[in-house]
């Protein structure tokens, strides 16, 4: 398929300009902090930074020794200690926790918390609470935007889903907004934007009232058009199994800030290896958006090519192989690395997913996303249930259950709701709370009695008013209409028609021809219809909160058919997965355009459900 | 691509409490200055000084509110969102239509009766989500803490909403805050989190959650028959009941059990010692265990497996899953085949499944049953096709050539032949079938 690019695609703009405003801004945070001090740094800002600066960098700045958070007393002898963290409560009540014991102990000594993307008040109220606001002083290190490949940037931000989808809580809109900003002041000015989802609308807000308190800036747009979407807008999408390349390392080894750990049964030594997964492995780059079962002909294809390559040398005087020693032996040598770095990797996928029933779990799936045999998938899903195998998997067959069947029957739910407390432990009834709540996995007829959830609620107000919250929360566990879409939008192929997947039609590719993704569908419609017209029944069904905006009369660039026009950068949030990618590079190919995925974090099936547990201590 | 410092890497993901000196190294200081310029020329990146100094600014504070240059921009300002658009601007767009502007009730005049702030709510939200100096200490009354409220939540601005709500939490009695806070969903939902993350959950019926926390069994337990009469769902106390019994029962089994391997009395904890505690383990892991441990005992004990059926309202089918696995691991393929053998009233036997025993088949094959084992269930399934295609993937030959014999299908028989070792027994079978059967 990487031969197929339509010759007219644009450009896409250098990001790497955010990597660098992002190390130059902490830096000059460091700087603020002038001397020798000791750095802790939160786990999950690690891989960032790792991806912006290194060890050299921040040792040029005065750090001496770095530390990972790790809530647990410190052994620094530091005299000024730097804490790079994102705003959590946790976080803070162990620097609180740290400052207070050196207090006790009669240790002075000068700390900085440097909060990243930005602070929170909520963390601020905690330092003033414990009696150390002013002792610790705080920054923002403006770290919104990662950039994970040439059309990839993560705001690093995988708690977005849970914190605004089950909590209710707003906190990261602004952030949004701001990354948004912070494209639009060194890519843009945008010209159109649309969107679709709630979260998305206010932090469309967020964007235009910062984009209205800062100056404008005349500058030649590099991206033209922004589509902002809601992840609860299509949560079909990322609950379902994976099977084009990269969303399928991803699944199975889990590809972290653009990075992957291949253990030794890929590499077939006794060692694990850690690569970097992007466009600048040729190999990969190749292979990344196929469907797996194209990957193995095309990998060996490959393979036969290098040893062409190499059996050139024989019959080669001294002076042909100083050359060739000079010229090309290095590249052959580095793509033979790669080359059996990921024939290895999909050799080992091959073996697990034979050994899991791959094929049987997914003709379960499509019979799903078909609405067809639903009394044998559920059949499926409680043998798989039975059987005690993997507890996210079963979690992920009944959200797609519920979620294509516009709930499940009451007498399904509580039979297989019983099973699955049987099965993996009573605790999951918290677990059913938060999959309620937020409508991934529902009763058909909405039920009178109240949930753990709700009674929680019930019990925080009184049993009067516990009533109204009950429908207040109901109210938010929307339905799904996923079959109606289906039909209107036409994402389920008829499936008597054989699917070509060497030659893929449409995007439905990216899962086995059974299904084109909801979001990406709606991405494609929008921008062929130039907003929402005709689309209105689907929006409906969709709850509404679908916008299309386009900047004022005097941007008048907005009718020119300049490159930036065709340059749209798609806004995920709540994340978005490798599969969608694949599904828009795709789209791209097809119509000229150049898609930019930003998205709060990666997601996959494993990591969307696995943040709505809650059964640990 | 190889990330290209390995020993980096390698700190990166090792670094526990060992701490890191590095040594020096030559920098790149040209380049620093280059971008620091280019990070200093895009505003609000970086965030400068407070701007009090500002005049724009200033001229809020200290103005009265509802005096002229106030309403003036006031108006100005509601002209703005009502959609008049200026050049190169983009529309506002209503972000909340189930969330009616005022929804306190109090309309914005209530805002001019004599009330004297140095911000505007709405001016005190923006000032903190720029991060400027504010003051929330001047929203004394009920109605302008509430005006506050609702002008953070129309910003959208969770961690300002918070903020509020903080201020609202520390000045207003629990009572007044909760029932202003019923009617403010999205301020409730804001609220039950913040609480939630400071821990503050006496509020809230997140004691069943609470059990988590509690180490010893004992204490574990009690707590559980506490949560007992919580107010939950039919349904859902029915699981904590469970959940309670589950428990007290462990509690018993584990400690009969760890006296009685200690002591060396049973053969089973001798051959097969225990690799954990069953406390704190799903009902299901604790029928495994007690079908591998405890089979055959009367269902008088708790840690029979007929008595967890019973407690627990187990399905045949999951039952039968888990025995079949337990018995399965121990290699007793007597007990595996009883599970199966029903006898009608004229004395016959015969096996029968909740489950296809193609099911059966996987499970037995993925416990290493051996051929002769399998090849007996692998009989019992249905479908032809389905039979055959075990029967090649796990070499029960006897099945395969007694179907293509059922089936008369001596090409088959022939291409079969060419598969087996020449000379086995299997080979001579097929060599006897061919040779008697009649062209």
């Amino acid at each position: 398929m990487a031969h197929s690019v339509r010759r007219d695609a644009p450009e896409l703009p250098d990001f790497s300009l955010l990597k660098r405003l992002a190390r130059d801004q902490l830096i000059y945070l460091l700087e603020q902090l002038p001397g020798r001090k000791d750095l802790f740094i939160e786990a999950d800002l690690m891989s960032p930074l790792d991806r912006i600066a290194n060890v050299t960098t921040l040792k040029q700045h005065d750090v001496d020794k770095l530390y990972k958070v790790e809530y647990k007393p410190i052994v620094s002898t530091s005299d000024q200690l730097c804490f790079l963290i994102r705003p959590r409560i946790k976080t803070v009540k162990w620097i609180c926790d740290v400052v207070n014991a050196d207090k006790a102990f009669g240790r002075f000594r000068r700390y900085k918390i440097i909060f990243s993307p930005q602070k929170f008040y909520s963390c601020e109220n905690l330092l003033e609470e414990q009696g150390i606001f002013g002792d610790v002083t705080t920054d923002e290190w403006s770290f919104y935007l990662l950039p994970l490949d040439d059309d990839i940037i993560s705001l690093e931000l995988p708690e977005f889903f849970r914190d605004n989808f089950l909590e209710g809580d707003q906190r990261w809109v602004r952030t949004a907004g701001s990354a948004l900003h912070l494209l639009h002041s060194v890519y843009g000015p945008f010209s159109k934007l649309y969107g679709i989802g709630r979260c998305s609308k206010m932090a469309y807000e967020s964007w235009r009232e910062q984009v209205e308190e800062g100056e404008q800036r005349a500058r030649q747009a590099e991206i033209g058009n922004v589509f902002l979407i809601d992840r609860d807008v299509d949560l079909v999408t990322p609950l379902c199994s994976q099977v084009v390349y990269e969303g399928l390392v991803d699944d199975i080894f889990r590809i972290k800030c653009g990075c992957v750990e291949f253990g030794p049964d890929v590499t077939s030594s006794d060692k694990s290896i850690k690569v970097m997964l992007n466009s600048q492995d040729k190999v990969f780059n190749e292979i990344r958006n196929e469907h797996f079962s194209q990957v193995f002909g095309f990998l060996s294809q490959k393979a036969r090519n290098l040893q062409t390559a190499y059996d050139k040398r024989s019959g080669m005087d001294i002076k042909q192989m100083k050359t060739f020693v000079s010229e090309e032996l290095k590249g052959l040598k580095q793509e033979h690395r790669l080359l059996s770095l990921h024939i290895g990797a999909s050799e080992s996928m091959m073996k697990r997913k034979t050994k899991q029933d791959f094929q049987e779990l997914l003709k379960t799936e499509h019979s799903l996303l078909e609405g067809f045999e639903i009394r044998e998938c559920i059949s499926y899903i409680e043998e798989h249930i039975n059987r005690q195998v993997s507890m996210v998997e079963s979690m992920r067959l009944l959200c797609l259950l519920s979620l294509t069947e516009n709930g499940l029957l009451p007498k399904d739910y509580r039979s297989l709701k019983a099973q699955f407390l049987q099965s993996y432990g009573i605790d999951h009834l918290l677990t059913f709370s938060n999959l309620k709540q937020l409508g991934l996995l529902v009763e058909q007829q909405p039920g009178e009695t109240l949930t753990v959830m709700e009674s929680r609620v019930g019990k925080l107000v009184n049993d009067k008013t516990a009533g109204k919250l009950t429908d207040a929360f109901s109210s938010l566990a929307k339905k799904s209409n996923f079959r109606a879409l289906g039909r209107r939008l036409n994402l389920v192929p008829k499936s008597d028609e054989e699917y070509d997947l060497r030659v893929p039609r449409d995007m439905a590719y990216i899962f086995s021809g059974a299904y084109i993704p909801l979001s990406c569908k709606l991405i494609e419609q929008v921008l062929e219809r130039d907003g929402w017209t005709g689309l209105e029944e689907v929006t409906r069904m969709l709850n509404g909160h679908e916008f299309a905006v386009t900047a004022g009369s005097n941007g008048s660039d907005a009718r020119v058919k300049t490159d930036s026009q065709r340059i749209i950068l798609v806004m995920f949030l709540g994340g978005c997965t490798f599969s969608e990618i694949s599904a828009l590079r795709f789209l791209g190919r097809e119509k000229g355009l150049k898609f930019i995925v930003v998205t709060t974090a990666i997601t996959n099936s494993a990591r969307l459900l696995e943040s709505m547990l809650d059964n640990h201590a | 691509m190889i990330r290209g410092k390995p020993d980096e890497d390698e700190y990166w993901n090792s670094s526990k409490f060992k701490a890191f000196t590095f040594d020096d190294e030559d920098d790149d200081f040209t380049r620093l200055k280059e971008s620091k310029r280019a990070v200093n020329s895009i505003r609000s990146l970086v965030e400068e000084e407070d701007e009090e100094d500002d005049v724009e600014k200033v001229s809020w504070s200290g103005e009265p509110v509802g005096s002229i240059s106030w309403s003036v921009k006031e108006t100005a300002s509601s002209i703005r969102s009502t959609g008049e658009v200026r050049d190169q601007s983009f529309p506002k767009i209503n972000t909340a239509p189930s969330l009616p502007k005022n929804s306190s009730g109090y309309s914005l005049s209530s805002l001019f009766k004599g009330t004297t702030h140095d911000w505007t709510p709405e001016e005190t939200v923006k000032r903190m989500q720029q991060g400027k100096v504010y003051s929330l200490e001047k929203f004394r009354s009920l109605q302008d803490k509430l005006l506050l409220l609702d002008e953070a939540v129309n910003a959208h601005d969770g961690n300002v909403i918070t903020a509020v709500l903080i201020y609202l939490k520390k000045s207003l009695s629990k009572e007044n805050l909760f029932r202003e806070l019923i009617t403010r969903e999205i301020a409730l939902r804001h609220y039950i989190h913040f609480l939630k993350e400071i821990e503050e959950q006496k509020l809230l019926l997140m004691q069943y959650r609470d059990h988590l926390n509690i180490r010893d069994e004992n204490k574990r337990r009690d707590f559980l028959k506490s949560c007992l009469s919580l107010p939950f769902s039919p349904d859902d106390a029915t699981h904590v009941q469970d959940h309670y019994t589950l428990l007290e029962r462990q509690i018993i089994i584990e400690a009969n059990d760890k006296q009685v391997e200690s002591s060396g009395q049973a053969d089973i904890f001798k051959k097969y010692p225990r690799k954990a505690s069953i406390l704190n383990m799903p009902i299901i892991t604790t029928l495994y265990y007690s079908c591998f441990y405890h089979y055959g005992e009367s269902d008088g004990t708790y840690s029979s497996p007929a008595n967890i059926r019973k407690t627990f309202r187990i399905s045949d089918k999951q039952f039968l899953l888990t025995c079949l696995g337990a018995r399965a691991k121990l290699k007793a393929w007597f007990d595996v085949d009883a599970l199966f053998t029903t006898k009608n009233w004229l004395g016959y036997t015969k096996k029968r499944s909740p489950i296809g025993f193609h099911r059966i088949v996987d499970i037995l094959q993925k416990n290493n049953a051996p051929v002769q084992v399998l090849q007996e269930y692998v009989n019992l399934v249905e479908d032809a096709e389905q039979k055959i295609s075990l029967a090649q993937k796990y070499k029960c030959h006897d099945v395969i050539i007694n179907t293509y014999r059922d089936l008369k299908d001596r090409q088959q028989l022939i291409v079969y032949r060419g598969k087996v070792e020449r000379g086995s027994s299997e080979y001579r079978k097929i060599e006897e079938i061919l040779s008697n059967s009649v062209r």
